[in-house]
This record gives C-alpha cells, structure tokens and sequence, in this order.
C-alpha cells in the first residue's frame, strides 16, 4: 500500500469513528430514559455487509461492547438476507440476541449505496438504548422467568421499504408502561442510525469510494496487528481467579479460568454458582463483555471496538451457572452480577500484569430506584419513580489511589441532589465522602460515599434493595487492606435488607454507606505525607 | 465618535487594537507579561498612541478582555479560600460526577477540587426545592465557623448552600455575619454568582469565583490607576464571557465572567462580519498557536450556553475540567493549533496535539530548540508557510528543520518521506477540526449545509480552504485584521448581561405568579447591570429552558412576545410555552412527541445596549485577476493530492476587485491564506477576501 493511500485510509477510518459518535450523540440528545443520559446505556456502531462490526462509539457502559459486535449478525440471519430492502429498519429487545436483557432494545437500519437498487447493501448501522419501561413487574431481579419480566420482542421489521410497522408498533404500545416515552425512544434509535446512514454515504462520496469493503478490511488489518502485538505482552498460560460476592440470598462464587495463546484469550467461567432463582443472571454475551473490557483496559486502552480487536476474546461456561442464562431464566438486573466480572477477570491476569492491575473495587453501583408512594390511602397520588446512580469506590491502582465514589466497571454519572428534589418527594439529607472506607495500602483504595435520604409529607419508600458488597468487601492486592463493606440501615438504627422489597416509612431516614476500593501493595509502604495528607483532609482519622 | 481601544491579553500576546475616528484600525502585538500583565497593556498602548500620534487623553473608551481569570484557575494561584456549604454536602466539589471522562483509562486521574477537603467547612441549614426551611440557619455555628475562618486567615471565603438557586437568604444571612465580623474579606455566594438548579456547577462556580476575586480586583484596580496616571480620562470596561461589555466594579465583583472573555471577542468578530455581509447562518473558526475554537453563529448572533467546562485536562474531552455555570458563548475548543504536536500511537495512526511546543520552544522550524513536529511544520514542508513571507519578523522559518522533525516523529514511525509525514499530519490536523465542528453542529441540532465559514487566528486562514471542502461548505470569508479578531470583536460588542436563574414549573401545573416574578427579578438585574456602563437604548430577550418530563436536556425556546400583555404572563401562558416548545422540539428534532407533560427548567433575560448595525458591505462579485505576484512554488494540493503550482501574492497588493485561483497562497503580516485548487478568492471594499468553492 503506498503512504498516501496509507494515509488516506487512516482518514477515512477516523472520519467513520466520527460517524458513529454523531450517531450516539443525536440518540443521547433525544433519549427519555435516565440511565441512557446520565450511565451512558446506549451503543451505537456501523457494520460492514456481512454484520461484522467496522466501528463503535465509546459510550458508559462496557456491556454493549461485545453483544452490540454480535447483535447485527442474528439479524441478518433472523430477517434473511433476502428480505432486506433499502428503506427497512429491523428491531429485537431479546436479551440473548442484544444486549442482555428486555431493557435494551436495539435497532438496526441497512445501507444501500443506491436506494433504488436492492442489490446495493453496503452495511449496517445499529444502536441500543435503555428504555425506561418494557412491561412486566418493572424493573428488578423478582420475576422468577423472563416471561414476567416483560414482552420480548424477536427480530421483526419495525419499518418495511420507509412503511412502519403499525401493527408492531401498536402492539409494543399496549405492552408498556409510559408507552409515549418507549415508542418516542424506537423512533429515537432508528433517526440516530439515519443520521449515521447519511454521514456514511455522504462520507463515501466525498472519498469517491463504491463501499465500506476495503477500509473495513483496512481497519480490521491494522487493529488485527496492533490487538496481538498487546496480547504478546502477557506470557502464554493459565491463570485463574475467584471471586465471592454477596448475591440475592446466597452468596456467590464467580470463578474463572483464562487460558492466553499466541492467538487470544479465552475465559472458562466452570466453578462459578449456578443461577439464582432472581433476576440477577446474566447472559453469557453480557459476561464476555465485561471480560472483554477487563483485557482491553488492561491490555490496551489505545484500540478502537470492532469486529478485528474482540475477536481474539472468547468465553464459554457450562450450562446452569449464574454467568450463561438461557431462556427463560430471569436476567432483568443482570447488572448486578456482571459488574463483578471485570474485576474477576482483571484479578486472574493481575499476576501476568501486576503494574497494570488494580485491587478489587465497589464494583456493582448502589442504585437507589424507589417508588413513591403516599403513606396513606386517604388522598391517593399517582406514584413517583425515583432513581439515583451512587458509586462506591474503585480499587488502588499500582501507582494511584483508587477513585472515590466513582463507578467502575460501569460508566454512569450521578444525577444532582437539587435535580432530584425538584423532581420527586424525596430529600437527600447526606452525600458525603465515606471516611475510613478506602482499603489501606501503599496505593490506598478509593473511598465510598454516604448517602440519607427520606420521603417528604406523606410518602413512604417502596423499593427493591440490590446492595452488594456488604458482606464480601473488594479485596486489596499485593498487601493492601481490603475496602470497608458496605451497611444499609435506618436511621432509627434499624437494619435494612440488602437485597429484597422494603419499605423506608415516612419520617424516616434510610442510611446507605457504600463500600470502599480495595488497598494495593504493603500500607506501611504509603508515602508519608500522602498518609499526613489523609488524616488533614479527613480521608482517614 | 473618538478613538476607541481594544486589548485582548491572551497566554502568549496582547493584543491592542485602535479605533481611529475616521473608523480605520491599526493594530499592535506585544509579549505577554505573565507576573503584571498591565505591563504589557500599558507598553502596548504607549506604542501604538505614538506610532499614531494620539494621546490617551483622547481616547473615548478602553475595552478590555484577558486570560489572568481563566489562567489563575488552571494554574491555581488563587488565594487562600473557604468553603462553606450546607451540612452533608461538604464533598460535592471532590466526588463531581462520579464518573469517568475516559471509559478505557485504568490509570485516569480525576482533577482536584478547586479547594481542598480541609478548607471545605459547614453549616446546619438546610432548604427544600420550593425554598422553605427543613432545618433552621444554625447561627451559633455560623459564628464560630467565621471565628476559624479569621483564625486560619483565609482571603476569600465562597458561601454554597443548597437550593440556594431558589431562596438566598441564608447565603446572605451568612454573608452579613461573615463582614461584620471580618470586614474586608472576599466574600462569593452561589445566589448571586451562578443561581442555576444543580449543586455541583454552582458551587464550583462559586468557588473559582471566590478563588480569583482578591487577584483580579487588585488587577483591575492597578490597571485603572496606572491608565489614569498616564492620561486617560475614559472608563475602561471589560468584555465577559457572555461577548458583553461590564464596569470595572462588576468585574472585579465577579471575575469568573471574565473567563474566555477573549474566544468571546473571537465570535464577536465574527457575528459583525456576518452581519456586514448579510451572511445569517456562519461557523466562526478561529485557530490560534494551542487550539482551534468553533462557533455557530445564526442571525448574526452567537450561540450561547448556561455553563462550560474550562481546564479540560484529557485531550480537551468533555467531563475531564472545571464546570463554570455562567453565560457563555458556546463553542468547541480541541487541541488543534500551529504548535499541537503530532505522534504515531500504537495503531500507526498519526495523532495531532493536545500537548503544544507553545512559543517556547516552539515549532521545529523556529529554530529555537523545538524537536517535535508540529502542525506548523507540516505547513512549512508542504509550502504553504515560507521563510520570505512568514509574519512574525524575528523568527527564521527553517524548512529543514521542519523537514527533520517530521521524519523524526512521524516519517520514522510510519516509514513516511517528509513530505508525506506533512501531508498525513495536515490532514489529520484538518479531519480532528472537521469532525468537532459537526459533532459541535450535531449536539446544538443543527445542520451544516448552507453555513458561510469566517476563519480568523494565525492558523484559520492556512486550514479553512481544507475544512471548506471536509465540511461541504461553499463560502470562505477571511476578514482583515484575522490575527488579532478578538481585540476587534471587543470595540463591536454591547453593554449586555444575562441573568439566569432555575425554575421549575410544568405546563400542566403552571406557577403563572412565579413565572412572571422571575422574569421581573431577573430583567431588573439585567437592566440595572448594563445601566451601570450606558443609558442607550435596550434591547431585552428571554428565554426558557425547557423539555419533556423525562428528559435531561433542555432546550431553549425563545420567550419573544409570548404571555406578553406588557410582558406579563396570564392564564393562556401554558398552552403559549407548550406551543412554542412543541415548535422548537421539532426544529430541533425533526419530530414532536405527543401526550408528554413539559417541564420550564430554567429561565433567562438578556439586556443589551443596542449597538447601531455595521454597514452592510455591497459585494464585488466578479473581479479582475491579481495584478502583481510574488511567484510561483509548488504546493501539495489536497484535493488533486499532488503538488501544483500555486500562485504567491501579497495581500495589500490586491484591490477590491482582485481575483485569485487556486492553487494560491496569499501572505500577509498576521497570517496567510491558502486557496485549493478549485478555489476563488475576490477582494472585497473593506479588505475582506471572499473565497468561494467554485466546481471542482
């Protein structure tokens, strides 16, 4: 390839990375559901012809990452690639064919070079959104199948050659709650995919170039390359890790076993719990994507998504374990446990990296999602939903502190206290730095947070509790302290459930304190004024 | 109308632009000195009052914009400050968002809080959203919270408390007894300084407020007093962030809106030229030595925002700086200037800054000891800068040393000649621009197609050919004077104010009462600030920010006569904002969405001094070609992707009328501008170039 043609690609290639951030800003920009604008619960990306994903968008959440490059091929297989005409948009929410769970509901719109000539697929553009209700019981891990979670919509053309599908439509609508705001959403994704569906072709006529072929091969030689040449910095061999955390009920084991050759990595999940009867299982796709996120961090930080830098990470777990739910097992809040498998897996490869890898963090976020409801049947007022992101503290790093109070694995943003109170009958009395929290060490663990909140006049919480590490704390590493555990209770001192419905009564308070980040390395080892900086601040006393 | 003066201190330069009574400019750059910036202003100003024979005494007005806010904050050489804030809320500054601005960084490092835990202290008190009391103001541990605050001899102290935005009271009641107790003492509440719903930009507002306030008071105050000392008998104003004009008092009250009071200038500039070529929808593109700016400007008015970050630490990435809720004009700042440096990262793709050789040590072709390549020396290789016609006269452009240190950063990495490694970094350096402006144009709702381009910096005019053509525009416009736009910008601006404040009211539930007394508190605030610098007529714009319940972006529908019975909303309010949100929705979006409650989120009023409009300048469309020419060199072309003659002309040597072709280079002292290959330039009456895409 001459220099110039070299440099053009790497051009065009930067241009269709643009491509798919304006096609996740314009789904940003429109979407009604929190977790999609504050946690970043969105992915967008463009395929070539044969599915195979040629650039993704960095968006908060690492749990697209590898079902969203797995997504577009179901649907070519689903729809038939002989019923694919210009003008179409296809829709899926199924959890084991997008991303994990009927929240996620993902929407893919075919390229053709010339709308008038069916024969011109070039590609695909895809996104998923969170939406903010899909029927059901509403959100939380107590459906016992995915069947009461709510309704699961298979691969189905949501618009047909520019026609929608008004009986689809119709049919989604009478099946959610806030139907405006789920339908508005749909539309969201697939205006997003058309922006994306313009730029592209504009992009390729301003490059003067037929189709995506060549530069996807282009981008796909270049991260194939740059993709080994990271996996070579870890000697090839075994490592393996488990992992305890607090589960719903009993706890639970997540093990596995990383197997590196000079072609990939493969993680086996075999000795990790078997699922649990609540919605706290996760699919396999959604375990992979944690896992691959883990080694791209670690391994490298600098490479673009696509088909050519996941390919070389695999996974595979026996059937009936919490990481690989089938159909119908309940995975609404899969979350909760797929959170951890980053660490899980960061922590087996830490020996092979001990300058790159962390200590164990807070890992799962301590969401506060609460209905609200009046006290007392005599003036009945519609509910209020509430929900606040909160994060405990992330593990030290082999040169850094751990972060305070801020997400990892995940990507969420906590919303504003006054924003909150402006929207619903809750006071937030308390969001403060945990002090004392962050595991000792040399590196010492990121601090959680403490959070008091309570209903005002009249109304009373009811809420699924999905606090973990309360029991099992994120471990330190290389010496370093464990972070503290999490503790939930009232402020009467009454304990509250960690997991599980309950009830915050008016007038009272309910205290969380998050957990903190696990130490790394020997605390004694701590750079003095660092320790002196601590007790000033009041990190520590 | 007199002389009038312009002086823009930026990093580097200051920059002092003079209005001579026939209405001609002339115009000055001198060094920056970082320790006393009036200084340079007052070098500048003795220089260019004797190259033009005028006195100070003469001159009608100094406006004047600067950096030393925006630097003193990134730098942290503020003075010693307190917090005070509501109990339970001590740590909001240090625990942000709780997020991560770089998803794949395992060794990310978040910024610090502009004041330290140890200096953050608090107060019983607490309010509701409505602004009633919960828990009663404890003045008993007021006190002996100011007695610590003397005892630890803090300079400034910034007052925080929630919902503070929607009943002041106690950050006054503090306040009062913080001055009775500690006359003297810098003192910044959130109320007054930034009253927007969302604790976490108002408090750090507040905080960089107070931060600043004892440094730039003295500044403004020296500035004053030295200018009178020479002569000068007019006031001296200062240019905010929001492009309007404000007294000395307010300045040094609150200098956090003097922060990007100079990209401000930028886009001032950039407004006029619109408006002077009637040109109603313009991307400003301003491209300085660090970084390139892009704004958007409609109807000849730039587009503002209610918050912004500054010291953005992650390659200019969004969430990695300090969030300022104050008026703002927006734009987009990405690490692209002639100094960004490129490298190869570990795909083999060429990266363009954010780090910059600055001045010091400079692009490799200075000469002066810079090893890295910069987007300046990519220029130099591909002819488009050349030692003979290069502006700043005591540099000595070297196009080998620009040669070397391509090869050395670039060409060894990728195995690329010079010239190659040129023409990768300058394309690089141009998608990185091009891709902002339509993430830019994106996230405001926009579209492009039909936008006139105004480029202005050093670096504008050498890239804006480029971007033309990436962007798909058809228009070029490189005013005169582009090296020092934002100094002009200055003398073009209004005594204007914006007062904001948060609101919350449904247009199923409206607070009819509360709407309208918002609306009065904020236009007498507006008024009674601009009224301080003129008594011109006014123009008065509100607006609301405003979506559907559910959302977490507001947009703004303009308020116009709406409600309007003297401006008074009556009970059809409602059903007016819903009608005009549900229409702006739809610009914004393509598509309303029907059933959906709407949420008025925060509200606006804007008062500006009417500033009489530039003459419109009649075009001159089809000219005769260049007459003198200095040469003719080959140039690397990018839109035949080989090197072609280009024409070099001197740009005083061209009258209105003047016609050029690309390939061109035209050179003149502040900056030079490159036409590709199936661009026309014509030289219009006022100095102006007007480039065109003609087809290609």
């Amino acid at each position: 390839m001459s220099a110039a043609q070299e440099l053009h690609n790497q051009v065009m290639w930067n241009r269709l990375v643009s491509v798919v951030e304006e096609q996740a800003i314009t789904l940003v920009r429109t979407a009604f559901s929190t977790s999609v604008r504050e946690a970043g619960d969105l992915s967008a990306g463009v395929f070539d012809r044969k599915g195979r994903m040629v650039a993704q968008a960095v968006t908060g959440t690492p749990g697209h990452v590898n079902t969203m490059a797995a997504a577009v091929g179901h649907f070519i297989d689903d729809i038939g690639p002989e019923r694919i005409y210009p003008g179409d948009v296809y829709i899926t929410n199924d959890p084991w064919k997008g991303t994990g769970h009927l929240h996620d509901i993902t929407v893919t719109t075919p390229v053709f070079r010339d709308p008038a000539d069916d024969g011109s697929l070039i590609g695909f553009f895809s996104s998923t959104a969170h939406v903010v209700d899909v029927g059901g019981r509403g959100y939380g891990p107590e459906a016992r199948e995915v069947y009461e979670e709510g309704i699961r919509i298979p691969i189905l053309k949501w618009v047909e050659r520019g026609d929608l599908n008004d009986d689809l439509a119709t049919m989604v609508r009478w099946n959610v709650r806030e139907a405006d705001q789920v339908i508005g959403d749909i539309h969201g994704l697939a205006a997003c995919n058309e922006t994306g569906r313009r730029r592209l072709l504009s992009m390729l006529d301003e490059f003067d170039i037929p189709d995506l072929d060549d530069l996807a091969t282009f981008v796909f030689e270049r991260t194939t390359a740059a993709t080994m040449a990271a996996l070579a910095s870890v000697p090839t061999g075994t490592y393996s890790n488990t992992m305890t955390v607090d589960g719903y009920g009993d706890p639970v084991q997540l093990a596995c076993e990383i197997t590196v050759t000079d072609k990939g990595m493969h993680a086996d999940f075999t000795g990790t719990s078997p699922l649990s009867r609540q919605g706290i299982n996760v699919p396999l796709g959604y375990a992979e994507a944690y896992f691959t996120y883990a080694m791209l961090v670690a391994l490298a930080p600098e490479l673009p998504n696509n088909f050519a830098s996941l390919a070389p990470f695999t996974v595979s777990a026996p059937p009936g374990v919490i990481l690989n739910a089938q159909h119908p097992d309940p995975v609404a809040v899969r979350h909760v446990i797929g959170h951890f498998v980053t660490d899980l897996a960061l922590g087996a490869i830490a020996e092979a990296l001990p300058d790159v890898v962390p200590a164990e963090g807070a890992g799962a976020l301590w969401n506060f999602q609460a209905s609200a409801r009046q006290a007392s049947a005599s003036n009945p007022r519609p509910p209020v939903e509430l929900l606040m992101f909160n994060s405990g503290g992330s593990g030290a790093r082999p040169a850094l502190d751990g972060l305070t109070a801020t997400a990892f694995p995940s990507g969420v943003r906590t919303m504003s206290a006054e924003a909150t109170e402006q929207i619903g009958p809750i006071i937030i009395w308390r969001k403060e730095i945990r002090a004392n929290s962050g595991g000792a060490g040399r590196q010492r663990g990121g601090m959680g947070q403490i959070l008091e909140v309570s209903p005002t006049g009249g109304y009373q919480f009811e809420f699924s509790a999905m606090f973990d590490r309360v029991a099992n704390p994120a471990r330190g590493r290389y010496g370093g302290e464990d972070g503290a555990t999490g503790r939930v209770y009232l402020d009467d001192g009454t304990p509250f459930p960690t997991k599980g419905v309950a009830t915050v009564p008016a007038g009272r308070r309910l205290v969380m304190e998050l957990p903190g980040g696990g130490g790394f390395g020997d605390p004694s080892k701590r750079d003095p004024a660092a320790t002196e900086n601590d007790r000033r601040q009041g990190y520590t006393s | 109308m007199g002389l009038r003066i312009g002086a823009d201190v930026g990093g580097t330069f200051t920059d002092i632009v003079i209005e001579l009574a026939n209405g001609d400019y002339s115009s000055i750059k001198v060094l920056t000195t970082q320790t006393a910036p009036e200084v340079g202003i007052l070098d500048g100003l003795g220089r260019i009052a004797d190259q033009e024979g005028v006195s100070l005494a003469d001159v009608e007005q100094i406006i004047h914009g600067t950096t030393l806010a925006t630097n003193a904050l990134i730098e942290r050489r503020g003075a010693k400050t307190a917090l005070v804030t509501t109990d339970g809320f001590r740590d909001v500054i240090e625990t942000r968002t709780e997020s991560r601005f770089e998803q794949y960084d395992l060794n990310i490092v978040l910024p610090a809080p502009l004041i330290q835990r140890a200096d953050r202290h608090v107060v019983c008190e607490r309010l509701n959203a409505r602004g009633e009391e919960l828990v009663p103001f404890d003045e008993i541990g007021a006190r002996a919270l100011i007695e610590r605050i003397g005892e630890e001899n803090y300079a400034s102290v910034a007052v925080g408390f929630i919902h503070s935005y929607v009943n002041p009271v106690n950050e006054q009641r503090f306040r009062d007894l913080l001055l009775a107790e500690i006359p003297g003492i810098a003192c910044s509440i959130s109320s007054e300084v930034s009253p927007q719903m969302r604790e976490f930009e108002r408090f750090n507002t507040v905080c960089a407020n107070a931060y600043v306030q004892p440094l730039m008071a003295s500044y403004l105050v020296r500035l004053r007093d030295e200018l009178a000392a020479r002569g000068a008998t007019c006031p001296l104003y200062l240019i905010h962030s929001g492009g309007g004009l404000m007294s000395v008092e307010s300045a040094a009250a609150c200098p956090v809106r003097l922060v990007e009071s100079g990209p401000a200038g930028g886009a001032i500039f950039a407004a006029d030229l619109a408006k002077r070529y009637g040109r109603d929808r313009v991307l400003s593109y301003d491209m300085g030595g660090t970084t390139a700016k892009i704004a958007l400007i409609e109807d000849y008015t730039p587009a503002t925002a209610k918050t912004f970050e500054i010291d953005r630490t992650a390659r200019f990435k969004k969430g990695s700086g300090m969030p300022i809720s104050i008026p703002v004009i927006e734009m987009i700042e990405i690490g692209a200037g002639g100094g960004s440096i490129a490298s190869v990262d570990s795909l083999g793709q060429i990266r363009i800054g954010p780090h910059s050789a600055g001045s010091e040590p400079g692009p490799a072709a200075y000469g002066l000891g810079g090893q890295d390549a910069t987007v300046t020396d990519a220029n130099v290789e591909l002819g488009r800068l050349h030692p003979d016609t290069f502006g700043a006269k005591d540099i000595d452009l070297s196009p080998a040393l620009a040669a070397e240190a391509l090869v050395r950063s670039v060409g060894d990495r990728l195995g690329l000649s010079a010239g190659d490694a040129a023409r990768g970094v300058a394309e690089v350096v141009d998608e990185n621009m091009t891709n902002a402006a339509r993430v830019h144009a994106v996230e405001n709702g926009k579209d492009l197609s039909g936008y006139s381009m105004i480029a202005f910096g050093g670096g504008g005019p050498l890239h804006a050919s480029r971007l033309l053509d990436k962007l798909g525009l058809d228009e070029l416009i490189v005013p005169p004077d582009a090296g020092v736009g934002s100094a002009v910008g200055f003398l073009r601006a209004p005594f204007a104010y914006e007062a904001v404040r948060s609101f919350y009211t449904t247009t199923t539930d409206f607070d009819v009462d509360g709407a309208n007394r918002v609306l009065a508190e904020l236009t007498d605030e507006a008024v009674a600030f601009v009224r301080e610098g003129t008594d011109a007529e006014v123009v008065v714009e509100r607006q609301v920010a405003m979506r559907y319940k559910g959302q977490g972006w507001e947009i703004p529908v303009r308020l116009g006569d709406a409600g309007s019975n003297g401006h008074v909303f009556d009970e059809m309010a409602a059903e007016l904002l819903a009608a005009e949100f549900t229409k702006a929705y739809e610009e914004f979006f393509g598509r309303a969405i029907d059933h959906l409650a709407i949420e008025a989120v925060s509200w606006s009023v804007k008062v500006a001094s009417v500033v009489a409009p530039p003459p419109a300048v009649e075009l001159v469309a089809a000219g005769e070609p260049v007459a003198t020419t200095i040469d003719s060199l080959p140039m690397f072309d990018p839109v035949t992707r080989g090197n072609a003659d280009a024409v070099r002309v001197e740009r005083t040597t061209m009258a209105p009328g003047s016609q050029i072709d690309g390939p061109a280079v035209i050179v003149e002292s502040q900056t030079t501008t490159i036409l590709a290959s199936h661009h026309r330039a014509v030289m219009q009456t006022d100095g102006t170039l007007l480039v065109r895409r003609e087809n290609a």
